[in-house]
């Protein structure tokens, strides 16, 4: 069963990657696509990042009670912590869920009104047209969006820290550019380029095989929020396995 | 000129053609009917590609549609036209971007050129003036009459038509009919209609095939259907109390 449906995946993959055939009217697509995923995402991601941080920071306050630690450490654990897991993971498990499932109901509707079968009828290459935007708008804007989320946890544990008294901005500060790494960021890059490919292609798959009406269409999108989350933890241990 | 020959299809266990054989020509309405799970829509599907007979040719002009592969389909499919039974329009676009969408994907007319394409055909299917409405504000019938412009766009030699008349009142249904005949006229295309609608059977049918059980039962025009001694073709076409005044006052 696996094996038939991960078949069926790498096939459909293989038309997504055929040359399109008019680059400029996809180019439109994509655009389209990277507002969406990217500009239509920005305000839940900081939303969350602001705020994971700011938890985040209190946290390792309380389970860092010694005098012998100094408090700028909490800074640096923050920065770690939100450069390689919490922001990519969570940017994508929280993405997965809305522009997931956004892209399975969309072509999942398509399939179930023919919409699908009239772009085949006119020759249009339709796992092309429909799903290269939004794996190449996925892979742009992902990675984006975790810089921002990345950016914004580090500015909400700054103010989590200074408000609950946690750690002082200075010292907190002084904590996220210590020691700084910069293959950190490019593990979270490569994270969030895979999340991104997978979030974007595992839900296109989902509505694209849809077989029935409007039931069916909530199911696929469902199942491809669920497939996309096991496989972006997956897909963040193997990585952070091959990097780290 | 469309062939099919001895086309077979199954899905699973149950098999919906068993060996189909019939010619469609240019400039002549083809009708297919034939009750429900006869296998007339998965003959059509067939015949534009969407679905992959197990046995059996289709020809396009001599060309065999069934052995070409998605590229080598591609030069067939510009010359092709469909309307769909739910008329398929793509919702986030305007009536005017779903007619210029095919313009705009194999042609390099200007901006100017594709909008008056797309007026012409509005204004050919009595729609001028509605470019910017979306498919939802649409009623059924001028669903259907965008999805016969759309299908018109690129000058179709072969019109496949889905259950046209399906959920349309019998006035608006017979004005869809007058259009269908109108364009093939017009196109000279190779028209081919799938039907559940007798008005439609004995106004426009200028071949008509019917399939019982996914086989070929009965061919003939309108004008032979009245005078058929097939059982099974007289108890489908004649099955109102109306349709039966109607034949014998032939």
């Amino acid at each position: 069963m696996f094996f038939t449906h991960f078949g069926k995946y790498l096939l459909l993959l293989r038309s997504v990657f055929k040359r399109p055939e008019k680059w400029r009217i996809y180019w439109k697509e994509i655009i389209h696509e990277m507002n969406e995923i990217g500009v239509g995402s920005l305000g839940l991601i900081a939303i969350i990042s602001v705020f994971v941080g700011a938890v985040m920071t209190m946290q390792i306050a309380f389970q860092l009670v010694s005098d012998l630690i100094p408090s700028s450490i909490i800074g640096q654990i923050n920065r770690d912590s939100s450069i390689l897991e919490l922001s990519p993971t969570i940017t994508a498990l929280v993405l997965a869920g809305k522009v997931g499932s956004s892209i399975s109901s969309q072509i999942g509707s398509m399939r179930v009104t023919e919409q699908i079968d009239a772009l085949e009828i006119m020759g249009i290459n339709a796992p092309g047209y429909l799903i290269l935007p939004k794996i190449l708008a996925g892979i742009t804007m992902i990675p984006v969006l975790v810089i921002v989320s990345i950016f914004l946890a580090l500015v909400g544990g700054l103010l989590g820290g200074a408000l609950s008294g946690a750690v002082t901005a200075s010292d907190y500060i002084s904590g996220i550019t210590d020691g700084f790494q910069g293959y950190t960021v490019a593990v979270a890059l490569v994270k969030a380029f895979v999340f991104g490919f997978i979030i974007t292609s595992i839900s296109a798959f989902k509505g694209f095989y849809v077989r029935g009406g409007a039931l069916e269409v909530g199911q696929a999108s469902t199942r491809g929020v669920v497939v996309s989350c096991i496989s972006i933890l997956a897909a963040d241990y193997v990585v952070t396995a091959m990097m780290l | 000129m469309i062939e099919v020959q001895n086309i077979h299809k199954s899905f699973g266990e149950n098999q919906v053609l068993k060996g189909i054989d019939a010619s469609f020509e240019p400039g002549k309405i083809s009708l297919i009917i034939g009750g429900s799970g006869s296998g007339k829509s998965t003959l059509l599907k067939c015949m534009v590609g969407l679905h992959a007979p197990e046995q059996g040719k289709i020809l396009y002009d001599g060309q065999d549609f069934t052995r070409l592969d998605f590229e080598g389909r591609i030069p067939i499919r510009k010359e092709i036209g469909m309307l769909f039974q739910n008329s398929a329009l793509f919702d986030s676009m305007t009536v005017e971007q779903n007619i210029i969408f095919p313009l705009q994907m194999f042609t390099e007319m200007s901006k100017s050129e594709k909008l008056d394409r797309a007026n012409f055909c509005l204004e050919r299917v009595n729609l001028a003036g509605r470019n910017n409405l979306y498919p939802a504000e649409l009623s059924g019938g001028m669903k259907k009459r965008v999805g016969i412009a759309r299908a018109i766009s690129m000058s179709p030699k072969y019109l496949f038509v889905d259950e046209p008349n399906s959920g349309l009142d019998p006035e608006t249904a017979i004005l869809i009919d007058e259009l269908i005949a109108e364009l093939t006229e017009e196109y000279k295309c190779t028209t081919v209609v799938v039907t559940h609608d007798m008005n439609s059977v004995m106004g426009i049918g200028d071949y008509i095939l019917y399939l019982y059980q996914g086989k070929k039962w009965w061919e003939g025009s309108n004008k032979d259907i009245a005078h058929s001694d097939v059982k099974e073709l007289n108890d489908f076409v004649f099955a109102s109390p109306f349709m039966k005044a109607a034949k014998e006052r032939f």
